[in-house]
């Protein structure tokens, strides 16, 4: 699906395509950092202690969560600023590309590589030859995987819309709202391989933030109702 | 990097001197926009639009005359639109870049992943002549560096030598060169890789099929490089034969030597396209001095070819506009931002009347574009092929040198606006795409499997 929103809403302009790509990096060089930090954490620490291992782990992913948030932040700045430069630049004195456009293109960078890391190892490993769970994990792990990673992109795409929001009309709450979602998400995965327990809340928390990020773009019930209904 | 010519240079040396080895070399290419503006240059002239901020272009008198009366006015006013117009479309073009350079990275890790051939040590090319077996960590280092030397030095005087060509008017041995070595890149190494493809899909050719379809697709390969074809077709063609030379470095390079030779290569790129001394420098000057388009088998070009046939007779006064393009020349390896005329006009393609140039059949058109030097594409492959090849971490190490690569290559084409030189590609892109490269291998790729194997989702 986030490959089609791909193509059906972001192919067609170039500079979507390049906020896109910077969306990506954003998040590689937040994942980067977060993972050097785990890194060191875990050289520096006791590698047979199982527990401190768990815990480090738990400590990585918060801290990558932070960090994720707080590139967004810097990649809005960055993205207010070429805005201010798109519209000295343009002829009619207005910006080819509204800042709700960017930020729901930032998200949509942001999920795809965070949903590409998560998942183009397993799917690499799925063309291979081999049983699913055969260990005594769960048999489950793949499609849980998949709806997981979906989730998460579909929620990075409305977090962005919401943060980016939230930072242009210096809402803090809103802010706060989205890195406490995030948080909350990622410590839901924790509860793995339980996955009611991750994956449900995590679709309802989906269907939260996207009905938010709806309104705030300006949709309403009655713009639903007649998109559905296919009136004009 | 100029790039663009050197790759030519270098293979046909060594396709003359030592046809037994695969002397993949590629000369160091920077990524002279200017190469094939120079070749463009030269019809280009009539068109060429004053604009463009780029120093190269001389658009001399022919263009003067064509657009003549409405050229002047419209300069002036035009001024700053013009610079508007380059970073507004900008992203345009930053996409025609991408999408080739993209393809490029696609065919190479598709081939890296699939067939073992080019992942297995065959021997090393004659340019590397230190091995890398060695026990220790020192040696190994040591041998890689003196590898980079060698073959940095065999580029540079390759360069060299290709300049005092150019310089000395050796148009003919210049083309001579070219012409071999772009025929042993269609031919040798295309029936190497078909095969090597073929072996991997366990799927039987007979040899006349064989001959026939390399025969066919080699011929058609000449003629579209070095001579008219349709555009798509040609850029595919350049797309292919630079997957194919970054195949087989990344076959015949030895591990670390690669990555120095990845390093030495951009900070060589860096001053032979700044410096005024350098090499490329003096090519791209020369070529414009000269209005000479700069050899088309050299350089990746996106921009549109239109042949008169569509034109409008009341072209004149467009044309200018169309060429703003402003080739900066044989470059090889500038980026070449595309002069950016009025951007309605730039919309139309008219043909641009030259009159004074060509017969008006002749003309061809050519709409803005940005030019990029062959080389970058190999390196930058290169760069993607091996991480590919021999990251741990697979698909996530190999994602991430692409993202890498990818935002350097905006970088670059940003400075090209602001800028309007030619400028080297490869520095930043392959500087961001080896930091990305080790850091990922080392650090990203313990994280993220042990959170994979916990399914922990950040």
């Amino acid at each position: 699906p986030a490959f089609g929103l791909f193509i059906f809403t972001i192919a067609r302009d170039p500079l979507r395509i390049i906020i896109l790509i910077a969306g990506a990096f954003f998040w590689l060089v937040s994942l980067l950092l977060s993972s050097l930090i785990w890194f060191i954490a875990v050289k520096a620490s006791d590698p047979q202690d199982e527990r401190l291992q768990k815990g480090l782990l738990i400590f990585g992913v918060m801290f990558s969560v932070l960090l994720q948030e707080a590139f967004r932040f810097l990649y809005y700045k960055l993205l207010r600023k070429a805005i201010e430069g798109l519209v000295a630049l343009s002829e009619d004195g207005c910006s080819p590309i509204s800042i709700q456009q960017m930020a729901y293109v930032a998200g949509v960078g942001f999920g795809l590589m965070s949903g590409a890391f998560s998942m183009i190892n397993l799917l690499a490993d799925a063309l291979g030859p081999g049983t699913v769970g055969i260990h005594g994990d769960s048999q489950l792990y793949f499609l849980t995987s998949a709806f997981m990673t979906m989730v998460l992109i579909f929620l990075h795409t409305f977090w962005g819309i919401l943060f980016f929001h939230g930072c242009e009309h210096r809402r803090w709450w809103e802010i706060a709202a989205v890195v406490v979602m995030h948080l909350t998400v990622s410590g839901l995965s924790f509860c793995n391989p339980l996955y009611v327990g991750s994956l449900v809340p995590s679709y309802l928390l989906m269907a939260a933030a996207a009905a938010w990020a709806y309104l705030l773009s300006g949709g309403s019930a009655q713009n639903l109702r007649r998109f559905l209904l296919c009136k004009c | 990097m100029i790039t663009f010519m050197n790759n030519s240079d270098s293979e046909e040396e060594p396709c003359n001197e030592r046809t037994s080895l695969m002397s993949a070399e590629s000369p160091p290419v920077p990524s002279y926009q200017d190469g094939p503006q120079a070749s463009e240059g030269g019809e280009a002239q009539a068109h060429r639009k004053r604009r463009a901020g780029s120093s190269r272009g001389p658009n001399n008198v022919a263009g003067g005359e064509m657009s003549g009366s409405g050229v002047p006015v419209r300069e002036s006013a035009l001024e700053n639109e013009e610079e508007e117009l380059t970073l507004k479309y900008g992203a345009k073009h930053v996409i025609m870049l991408f999408v080739p350079v993209t393809l490029c990275m696609i065919v190479v890790v598709a081939t890296i992943k699939s067939v073992r051939f080019y992942t297995e040590k065959n021997g090393q090319l004659i340019y590397t002549p230190f091995s890398e077996d060695t026990p220790s960590v020192g040696q190994r280092l040591l041998n890689s560096v003196l590898n980079t030397i060698v073959m940095i030095s065999v580029i540079i005087v390759m360069t060299v030598f290709l300049v005092l060509l150019y310089k000395y008017r050796c148009y003919k041995f210049i083309h001579g060169w070219l012409i071999l070595s772009s025929l042993m890149l269609l031919f040798l190494f295309t029936y190497i890789y078909l095969g090597e493809v073929l072996k991997t899909y366990n799927v039987a050719m007979d040899y006349p099929t064989l001959f026939i379809v390399i025969w066919n697709f080699g011929a058609v390969g000449m003629i579209c490089i070095h001579w008219k074809g349709p555009l798509q077709l040609q850029q595919a063609y350049l797309i292919m034969i630079s997957a194919l030379m970054a195949l087989v470095f990344i076959k015949y390079l030895p591990e670390w030597s690669a990555w120095v030779i990845l390093g030495a290569i951009s900070i060589y790129d860096l001053m032979a396209v700044l410096c005024p001394k350098g090499p490329l420098r003096m090519l791209v000057e020369t070529a414009q001095e000269r209005n000479e388009p700069i050899f088309p088998a050299l350089i990746y070009s996106s921009a549109m070819m239109w042949t008169v046939g569509m034109a409008k007779p009341d072209t004149a006064a467009r044309g200018p506009s169309q060429q703003t393009w402003d080739a900066a020349e044989d470059g090889r390896e500038h980026l070449r931002s595309p002069s950016h005329a009025e951007s309605q006009m730039s919309e139309t393609r008219s043909p641009v009347p030259t009159r004074p140039v060509s017969s008006l059949e002749e003309l061809e058109e050519e709409e803005r574009g940005v030019k990029l030097g062959l080389g970058d594409f190999i390196f930058y492959s290169v760069l993607v092929g091996k991480a590919a090849a021999t990251a741990s971490g697979d698909w996530n190490t190999t994602l991430a040198c692409f993202v890498a690569i990818l935002i350097g290559l905006c970088l670059t084409l940003l400075l090209l606006a602001v800028f309007k030189k030619a400028l080297p590609a490869l520095p930043i892109s392959i500087t961001f795409g080896l930091i990305f490269y080790f850091s990922t291998d080392n650090l990203v790729r313990p994280f993220m499997d042990t959170l994979a194997s916990h399914q922990l989702y950040i």
